[in-house]
C-alpha cells in the first residue's frame, strides 16, 4: 500500500481503557459508581473551583447543577449571552424512556435502540446510563417550567423519530432545543444572581494550562477588547460543542467552532472518532456559492411527510404535475418497515443514491421532496399546521416557496459530530482534570446518532453525569498548589496564544479568512462527506498540507489584536479547522469499513449498505496529538458487546 | 442587485459614529440580508479596510443574536429575524440603511454590534423557577392544562433580540420582560414564586435605564417571534396583584 503522505503514517500505540465504568449488571453500573466515586464535603465545596467553557444545554446545565452544589463556578461563551448557544436551533424533540405511551418502551429498549442506531461503536456502559438518566430530565425540565407540547387532559404529548417504532421524544412545537435551552439558562442566571457562577460572556477559550500533568485553567480572549487573560480552576470542563463547522456549511451556528476541543487535543487530550459525523437528511438545499449556512427541517417532519423523487431521470416538471404511479417514494419502497423513519445516515445516503442516479429535484438536481399533500389529506391542514406550522414558515422564508401547496425540497447537510474528545465513563479526558460534556465528547452515539439523542445526552451529562463524577476527581485532589499568570506554564500557554494571533495578523496577504474556510469545507463535503473512499481521502490528505501553507502565506486579517475582531476570531478558528480536518481523513482512512454515518465505499452489501468489519474494527480510534502535520499515534478501546449483539442493522 | 448600503461605523463604544456609504453589486434575490453584508464584508477585508461588524450566530430566526435596524425598522421590513430576511424583500438599485438597535440601555460596542447584557440581568432577577437538579417530581404528577401549557409556550417563544426595545420610541423594555413573567406566572411550577418574580424583574429592568411604556405597540409589530401586546397588561395585572398582595 502507498501512502499519500507522511501524516498518513501513523503509528499504534497502548491500548486505552475506560478504568472507570464498573463490572457488573449494566443496570447496575451507574449506582455502583455513584456509590463508590468519593464525595466532597458541602462545605469544602465553595473553595473549589470549575471552570465551565460553553453554556449550550451541556455546559449550561452542569455550570447550573456545580453551582447549585456549592462550586464556584467560571464559565464562558462567545456568544454576548449564554441564552443564545447553539443548542437552542435544535427542533424536534427529546428521548425520554418514559412509557406514558404503554407502547412497550423501556430503559432497556432506550440503550438497546442507541446502541443499534451507533451502529454498534459506542460504550455500552454510557449508553445504558443515558437511557436510565432520559427518564429524570423530563422531570427536572417540567420542574423548571419547560413548556412541552401537552394533551388535552393536561399530560405529556410524544412523538415519534427517525430509528425507533416507539413514540419516546417530547417536544416544545419544533423549538425544542430553545425551551430545554432557556430552561438550564435560567437556572444558571439564578445561580449568577447568587454570586455563585463568575459569568464570562463574548469571551472565547483560545488555550488550556496544564501544570504537573493537571488541567488547571485556560487562557481566553475577551472578544470586545482583544484582551487575552488567564482563569485557573481545580478542574476544568469544555463543553464547547461539536466540529461540523469544518465542513464550512452545516447546520452549525456561524461562531460554532472546534478551538476548545482541538487545543486540548493538542495539549495531550486524545481525540476519538474524529470521522464519525453525521449528514442530517432533511435541511434545505444550497441556492448558489453565497451560501453561509444551511438551516435544518426537522427530522419529526418524516412522522408523517413522504420522501420521494420522479421515476423517471431527468423529469423535470413541477411535482404536482407528477402522477402518483410515476414517483419513486423509495424509502418506503425500499424499507418497507421503517418507512420514511430509518435512522438518518441511511436516510441521507438514499437521497444522494437518488439524486447520483440523475432523479434529484430542485436546482443543479441536489434534492428530494418531503411531501405533506398526504398528511394534509389526512389530519387536516389546521393539524398539520399545529405541529409543523413554524418549520412551514421557516421553509417558506427561506425557499419563498409555500409547503402546504407544494412539496418540500430537501437534501442532507452535516449536522452533528459523533467524535470528539476521548472520555471515560467518568466523562474525564486523558488528562487529569479536563471533562469533556455534551457533543464536545465521543461516548454516546457511536457511528450515528438517533434523533432527538442530542438533547437526551447534552442534559444527562450536564445535570446528572458530570456533577456525580466530577466529585471523585475533586475529591481526591483536594488541595492544590495554587496556579497564577506568572507560573511558567501559564507564561509559556500566553506566549504561545498571542504569538499565533500576531502571526495571524503580520501575514497581511491577499485572501480573505471565508475564502480559505470555504475551499476547506469543499475539499471535506467532497471526499471526506457522505461517501468515502481510499482514493478520496488521499487526495483529500495531500491537498489539506497545501491549503495550510496557502494559509500562513495569504491570510489577510484586517485591523488589530486590541480591538473587537471578527475576522481575527475567524483566521483563529480556521487554523484549528485545517488540522482537525487532517485527522478527520486520516480516521476516515484507517476505518476501512462502514459504519453508521462513516460509510466507506469499498465496505458496502450487496444492495447498498453500511457493511461493518467487526473483527477489524470493533474499537474506538483515540487518536493522540504529535504536532501540526505530524502523524498522529492511535489508541484502540476494544468496544465489548455484553447485552446488545452486533448484528447487521437492518430496518427493512 | 446593485444597492446602496449606508451603514452606521463607530470603532468602539467611546468612539463618535457616522454612516458611511458602500455600492454592492451581484446581489442575488435567493441571499439572507446577512449574506449581502458578507459579500461586502469580503470586498472589504481584500481592499484592506474594516469589514462591518455585526452580531449574528444560527441564522436560521432562533438565537436572537441578529440586530439590524433596516430602513428605521427593527429586523427590517418583514415580520422575522434579520438573518431570515431575504434579498427578494429588496428592489434592484435600492439604498438601503443599516443601523445598529438604538437604546440607552444597548450601548454599541462597535459598529453594529450593541451590549444587550441588561436583558441577562432582567432574567437574573427573577426570570425562572426554583427547581435545583435532583429535586423535580415526576413529570406527570402535576398536569398542566393545554391552554395554559399553549399560553406559556406563546411567551416563552422569545429569543431575547431585543427588537421590541429597537422598535420602541421610549426604548422601553416591556414586552421582553412580560414575556418571561408570563410564561412562567402561568405554569403551576411557577407558582411559587409568581409575586416575588414580577416584582423583582420589573425592578430590575427600571434599574437598567429602559424606557417607560405608553403602549404605542411598536414592539409587538417589530417582534419576529410574535409575542402578542396583550402580554404586557398581563404583566402589569400581575404587578397590580403582586403589589397588593405584597403589601397586606
Amino acid at each position: 500500500m502507498t501512502l499519500s503522505s507522511e501524516y498518513a503514517e501513523y503509528s499504534t500505540g497502548e491500548p486505552v481503557v475506560d478504568t472507570k465504568a464498573p463490572a457488573g449488571p449494566v443496570h447496575e453500573r451507574w449506582d455502583k459508581r455513584r456509590f463508590e466515586a468519593k464525595l466532597v464535603n458541602p462545605a469544602n465545596r465553595r473553595k473549589h473551583t470549575v471552570i465551565v467553557v460553553g453554556t449550550g444545554l451541556a455546559g449550561g446545565s452542569a455550570g447550573a447543577t456545580l453551582a447549585e452544589q456549592g462550586y464556584h463556578v467560571v464559565q464562558f461563551c462567545y456568544q454576548d449571552s449564554p441564552r443564545r448557544a447553539h443548542s437552542i436551533a435544535a427542533q424536534g424533540g427529546i428521548n425520554a424512556a418514559k412509557n406514558y405511551r404503554n407502547d412497550g418502551d423501556s430503559v432497556h429498549r432506550l440503550f438497546y435502540d442507541t446502541v443499534k442506531g451507533g451502529d454498534f461503536r459506542a460504550r455500552e456502559s454510557n449508553v445504558h446510563r443515558l437511557a436510565q438518566i432520559s427518564v429524570e430530565i423530563i422531570d427536572q425540565c417540567v420542574a423548571q417550567g419547560v413548556p412541552f407540547a401537552r394533551e388535552y387532559g393536561g399530560l405529556l404529548d410524544t412523538r415519534s423519530f427517525g430509528g425507533v417504532q416507539v413514540s419516546r421524544t417530547f417536544y416544545a412545537r419544533g423549538q425544542t432545543g430553545q425551551q430545554l435551552l432557556l430552561g438550564a439558562y435560567q437556572a444558571l442566571s439564578r445561580q449568577v444572581a447568587a454570586g455563585n457562577i463568575e459569568l464570562h460572556p463574548r469571551t472565547e477559550m483560545l488555550d488550556l494550562v496544564i501544570v504537573d500533568g493537571k488541567a488547571r485553567g485556560i487562557v481566553a480572549r475577551d472578544l470586545v477588547t482583544g484582551k487575552i487573560d488567564t482563569y485557573f480552576a481545580d478542574a476544568v470542563v469544555l463543553a464547547s460543542g461539536g466540529y461540523g463547522n469544518v465542513f464550512y456549511l452545516s447546520t452549525n451556528a456561524m461562531n460554532s467552532n472546534a478551538t476548545a476541543i482541538w487545543r486540548a487535543h493538542r495539549r495531550g487530550a486524545y481525540f476519538a472518532n474524529p470521522c464519525f459525523t453525521q449528514i442530517h437528511p432533511t435541511c434545505i438545499p444550497r441556492t448558489g456559492d453565497h451560501q453561509s449556512k444551511l438551516t435544518l427541517m426537522s427530522e419529526s417532519l418524516r412522522n408523517d411527510g413522504r420522501i420521494w423523487v420522479p421515476k423517471a431521470k431527468g423529469d423535470d416538471r413541477p411535482a404536482n404535475e407528477i402522477p402518483e404511479d410515476e414517483r419513486d417514494y423509495y424509502l418506503e419502497r425500499i424499507y418497507p418497515s421503517f418507512g420514511n423513519l430509518v435512522p438518518r445516515d441511511i436516510a441521507s445516503r438514499a437521497a444522494k443514491n437518488v439524486c447520483d442516479e440523475g432523479r434529484g429535484v430542485g436546482p443543479g438536481g441536489q434534492g428530494v421532496y418531503l411531501d405533506f399533500a398526504d398528511a394534509i389529506q389526512r389530519m387536516g391542514r389546521k393539524a398539520v399546521e399545529a405541529k409543523y406550522g413554524n418549520l412551514f414558515d421557516m421553509y417558506q422564508r427561506i425557499t419563498d416557496e409555500d409547503p402546504y401547496q407544494v412539496p418540500m425540497r430537501i437534501y442532507p447537510a452535516v449536522h452533528y459530530t459523533m467524535g470528539g474528545l476521548w472520555v471515560d465513563y467518568d466523562l474525564s479526558t486523558t488528562i487529569p482534570g479536563l471533562f469533556a460534556i455534551g457533543e464536545a465528547n465521543f461516548s454516546d452515539h457511536g457511528a450515528n446518532r438517533l434523533g432527538a439523542s442530542a438533547l437526551m445526552q447534552g442534559l444527562a451529562d450536564g445535570y446528572f453525569v458530570l456533577p456525580a463524577t466530577i466529585n471523585d476527581y475533586l475529591a481526591k485532589h483536594p488541595h492544590e498548589e495554587e496556579v497564577t499568570a506568572e507560573h511558567p506554564a501559564t507564561v509559556e500557554v500566553v506566549r504561545e496564544t498571542e504569538e499565533r494571533l500576531t502571526r495571524l495578523l503580520a501575514v497581511d496577504g491577499d485572501r480573505t479568512p471565508d475564502s480559505f474556510h470555504r475551499e476547506l469545507g469543499e475539499l471535506m463535503w467532497e471526499f471526506c462527506g457522505m461517501a468515502r473512499t481510499e482514493q478520496g481521502l488521499r487526495k483529500a490528505l495531500d491537498r489539506i498540507p497545501q491549503i495550510r501553507e496557502e494559509f500562513w502565506r495569504r491570510i489577510k486579517v484586517p485591523g488589530t489584536g486590541e480591538e473587537f475582531n471578527q475576522s481575527l476570531e475567524k483566521a483563529n478558528r480556521i487554523v484549528d479547522y485545517i488540522e482537525l480536518a487532517e485527522l478527520m481523513c486520516l480516521d476516515a482512512l484507517h476505518r476501512a469499513e462502514s459504519c453508521g454515518g462513516h460509510f466507506r465505499e469499498e465496505s458496502q452489501t450487496p444492495d447498498g449498505e453500511a457493511a461493518r468489519q467487526d473483527e477489524e474494527f470493533s474499537y474506538a480510534a483515540a487518536w493522540e496529538f504529535t504536532g501540526t502535520g505530524a502523524s498522529p499515534v492511535l489508541h484502540k478501546e476494544d468496544l465489548v458487546f455484553e447485552y446488545v449483539h452486533p448484528t447487521q442493522r437492518s430496518y427493512a | 442587485m446593485k444597492l446602496t448600503l449606508r451603514v452606521w461605523r463607530q470603532k468602539n463604544a467611546d468612539a463618535e459614529g457616522a454612516m458611511s456609504t458602500y455600492e454592492v453589486d451581484g446581489i442575488s434575490q435567493d441571499m439572507s440580508f446577512l449574506e449581502m453584508l458578507d459579500t461586502l464584508n469580503e470586498e472589504l477585508i481584500v481592499k484592506g479596510e474594516d469589514p462591518v461588524a455585526f452580531d449574528h450566530d444560527c441564522r436560521e430566526g432562533i438565537c436572537g443574536a441578529c440586530s439590524l435596524v433596516i430602513n428605521g425598522d427593527a429586523h427590517g421590513p418583514e415580520r422575522t429575524t434579520t438573518c431570515q430576511l431575504h434579498m427578494r424583500s429588496f428592489q434592484d438599485g435600492d439604498t438601503i440603511d443599516i443601523e445598529p438597535w438604538r437604546a440607552s440601555a444597548f450601548p454599541v460596542i462597535k459598529d453594529l454590534v450593541v451590549d444587550r447584557t441588561a436583558f441577562d440581568r432582567i432574567i437574573q432577577a427573577g426570570g425562572y423557577i426554583t427547581a435545583p437538579t435532583g429535586a423535580a417530581p415526576e413529570a406527570h404528577s402535576t398536569p398542566v392544562p393545554k391552554p395554559d401549557a399553549d399560553f406559556a409556550f406563546e411567551h416563552a417563544e422569545c429569543i431575547g433580540c431585543g427588537a421590541c426595545v429597537a422598535a420602541c420610541p421610549n426604548g422601553a423594555a416591556m414586552l421582553f420582560t412580560s414575556a418571561k413573567i408570563n410564561h412562567l406566572n402561568v405554569l403551576p411550577q411557577g407558582a411559587p414564586e409568581r409575586e416575588t418574580r414580577v416584582l423583582d424583574m420589573v425592578a430590575q429592568m427600571d434599574d437598567e435605564g429602559f424606557g417607560g411604556c405608553t403602549l404605542t405597540g411598536e414592539c409587538a409589530t417589530a417582534c419576529p417571534k410574535g409575542i402578542p401586546l396583550f402580554s404586557i397588561t398581563s404583566m402589569n395585572k400581575e404587578w397590580l396583584r403582586a403589589n397588593r398582595k405584597v403589601a397586606r
